[in-house]
């Protein structure tokens, strides 16, 4: 998902026998639906794997304004680029919203920036693919943001109440994400020849990408397992996967695009569809930084942070003039 | 260079309501802080109002100690109304 295969630090799930009595009564307190806030005791593994989790959320929303911010200057018309320029800062917003629960964890934001800008921590695989066309950011919002919001509602009931919080706030503006990426595909399906080819094009290239943000199959990762004994993960990923495929099919058939896999049916007995798997091996390949995009992205995360910096530094030295001044 | 510093924004919703604490963000300085509020709690017209307060100006009571803390009020029921039993012939009250 947007955070995928994270690692938790446990080696498997310890039984109430196993664990101290602290943990005992932090894991009742998660089995009770309670928030686990800041200042609560909690496992190192549970803080670990919430940094690391919240921490590769954090990161994507801020890589995720790169393929989108792409079409900012080409949008077809102003009203089109209004609100691309609107869903790109929400973007911004939502990193930052997930950076601030992160920090509540003991973990500085520069902290993680240097950790995504060299290399140890990632963002999801989906983002290393290009925006080729302007069906793509339809494409992008439709499928990108659909399974996005697969992921986040969940969230919102996960047991540490900041980052519960910040899925709040994200899951309420996400929706007009994934709309304004549907109206657009609506527009480019309906259009003329060339444009329906482009929707086609868009969704035959995201369709894949898209179910592999989900992750490979956890059914039986102790990962998952620890994270879901947790409560900061709420559903498996092929689960949440197959949610997202049942839901947009019928959404593709609205659009008369065809959803590229031969072997999609629907499967009355299961009341889902049947469908390919994408390809994992591609999907590793894009984790370990061989994507279509890898370095690009990377690169142009990090040189607007280090452009940026004698703005930070003018910001810190102007604040420090003004109260010398005041001081005085 | 050093991170810029941590604040706490605090959030009205709508005149005649409290201020409510919305989350955090880094900014040099209060006034920066407030900008910086308004772009990432407020761009859906949540607010009326901003407070900005540096979150090393916060001290928070601790969780262990929330029984000690709290305890005071709780053998104190007399204090909700619904403790009076009130025969209904009085009528409102």
């Amino acid at each position: 998902m947007y955070a995928q295969m994270v690692k938790s630090t446990g080696s498997s799930v310890k039984t109430r026998e196993e664990m101290s009595p602290e943990e005992a009564r932090f894991q009742a307190r998660v089995d009770a639906g309670e928030k686990i806030e800041p200042k609560d005791w909690m496992p190192e593994g549970y803080r670990k794997n919430l940094i690391r989790q919240i921490g590769q959320h954090a990161h994507s929303e801020i890589v995720g304004q790169l393929p989108e911010g792409n079409w900012i200057t080409r949008a077809p018309t102003l009203s089109r680029k209004a609100i691309l320029l609107a869903k790109v800062q929400d973007e911004a917003g939502h990193g930052l919203y997930l950076y601030c629960a992160a920090e509540t964890l003991g973990v500085t934001r520069d902290e993680l920036f240097d950790a995504l800008h060299e290399g140890r921590m990632k963002y999801s695989s989906i983002f290393n693919y290009p925006t080729l066309t302007w069906a793509d950011i339809g494409a992008v919002g439709w499928l990108v943001d659909g399974a996005a919001i697969m992921n986040q509602v969940p969230l919102q009931r996960c047991s540490y109440g900041p980052y519960s919080r910040a899925m709040i706030r994200i899951c309420k503006e996400e929706s007009f994400h994934q709309r304004q990426g549907f109206d657009i595909m609506m527009k480019m399906a309906s259009g003329t020849e060339a444009q329906r080819a482009m929707a086609q094009d868009a969704l035959n290239r995201f369709w894949y990408p898209s179910l592999m943000m989900f992750g490979p199959s956890d059914a039986n990762s102790v990962h998952s397992a620890q994270s879901m004994a947790w409560k900061i993960k709420m559903n498996s990923n092929d689960e949440l996967r197959q949610k997202f495929v049942d839901l947009t099919v019928p959404q593709a058939e609205y659009l008369e695009l065809t959803v590229p896999d031969e072997n999609l049916s629907w499967n009355e007995e299961k009341g889902g569809y049947d469908f390919s798997e994408p390809d994992w091996d591609e999907f590793f390949e894009v984790l370990r930084g061989n994507g279509p995009c890898n370095k690009e992205r990377l690169g142009a995360r990090v040189k607007a942070w280090e452009d940026g910096a004698w703005v930070r530094e003018g910001l810190v030295a102007n604040a420090q003039k003004k109260q010398r001044m005041a001081a005085e | 260079m050093s991170e810029l510093p941590l604040w706490e924004i605090f959030i009205r919703g709508q005149h005649g309501l409290n201020h409510r604490h919305v989350g955090s963000l880094h900014a040099a300085d209060a006034e920066q802080a407030i900008l910086n509020a308004r772009d990432v709690y407020t761009r859906r017209n949540e607010g009326v109002s901003i407070w900005v307060v540096p979150s090393s100006a916060i001290t928070a009571s601790s969780p262990s100690e929330k029984g000690p803390l709290f305890d005071p009020a709780e053998d104190k029921v007399y204090r909700h109304p619904t403790f009076f039993e009130i025969p209904d012939e009085v009528g409102p009250l």
